[in-house]
């Protein structure tokens, strides 16, 4: 299915949120995610699942003022 | 003492961590600040570079309570979920919240503001608010549960310095026990030194020192202006006038000729 990944268009076969996390290479890493503009806890990634077009964010601490 | 949502800390500033030409440069800018205070960011991570891994370790290392923003949302759902995200990125409650009207400006679109902070301030967050100087949005903020509030001094990275030094007094004159601290705008030491005589409880910069010929020993030189600034306001500043007043006393001056003397 075809989905956006931080803006840009991925494809993917992931079913849930926590799969498509872990196929990025962030099964370690700190991030924080949101589908469709709302925020999914690390706790509820698993249960998360992903539908065509979802529009998928994942962020990380950076360099704010 | 500086208490922020029941937090106290020694130093009066707090400090952005963008645009320091190096990691090392932002750590000893930082330490040379005393800050123990620094703001963050949260922007969306490459599976190749990982950059964020990388600048968490370096915050960890600074030891400073973190203060995540919002920074680049527009409206108050993309601020909500920003905040929830750092939230659990970074492990704090605390946010500072932004809700940008305007690029040119970074203007504070202050409904969405209000409208965010309502909600985070009922999810548990404890909201620090940039905003405007303008005392109607700083009481709506206010019955929305924040406990601070951070006005403008003028538009961000601008180094400008307090555009409205009438609203930022007024506004310390209503909210005598909210802690009030300026965020944004200021260029010079003497800006955040002025912020403090106007007793002001805090400020918060990055550009001025992030952007300084020497970061460093810029950092160290808002740390002096804080803390003359607030010293002098503990103080108690004299009252200006316009006309002189002779400092020396007049009594017992040489040479002084009484009037109708024989």
């Amino acid at each position: 299915m075809q989905i956006l990944v931080n803006g840009e268009h991925f494809t993917t076969d992931a079913n849930s949120l926590d799969e498509l996390c872990k196929t990025l290479g962030f099964a370690d890493a700190k991030i924080a995610t949101a589908v469709n503009g709302s925020f999914v806890a690390a706790t509820a990634r698993a249960r998360t699942r992903l539908a065509e077009a979802d529009e998928i964010e994942i962020v990380a601490p950076r360099q704010g003022g | 003492m500086l208490e922020l949502y029941g937090t106290e800390f020694s130093s009066r500033m707090l400090l952005g961590t963008a645009g320091y030409a190096s990691p090392d440069l932002l750590r000893q800018a930082v330490e040379a600040s005393g800050a123990e205070i620094v703001t963050v960011s949260l922007r969306r991570e490459s599976a190749r570079a990982k950059t964020g891994q990388g600048f968490w370790g370096l915050i960890e290392e600074l030891g400073c309570r973190v203060l995540p923003n919002t920074a680049g949302c527009h409206t108050a759902k993309e601020a909500i979920t920003t905040a929830q995200m750092a939230r659990e990125l970074f492990g704090t409650n605390w946010i500072k919240l932004e809700v940008i009207a305007n690029d040119d400006t970074l203007q504070p679109e202050v409904f969405g503001l209000v409208e965010a902070a309502a909600e985070l301030n009922a999810d548990g967050f404890d909201v620090l608010p940039y905003t405007t100087e303008d005392l109607s949005v700083a009481e709506r903020l206010a019955a929305a549960g924040c406990e601070v509030l951070m006005p403008w001094g003028s538009p961000i990275g601008s180094a400008r310095g307090l555009a409205n030094k009438t609203a930022l007094k007024t506004l310390r004159a209503y909210f005598p026990d909210t802690p009030l601290i300026v965020d944004a705008g200021l260029g010079a030491a003497s800006h955040a030194a002025e912020v403090m005589e106007m007793g002001y409880d805090g400020v918060l910069l990055n550009t001025a020192v992030a952007k300084a010929g020497d970061p460093v020993t810029m950092a160290r030189g808002f740390a002096s202006a804080i803390e003359g600034g607030r010293l002098a306001y503990e103080a108690g500043i004299v009252e200006p006038r316009d006309m002189a007043t002779p400092s020396t006393p007049i009594a017992g001056t040489p040479f002084f000729k009484i009037d109708n003397a024989s």
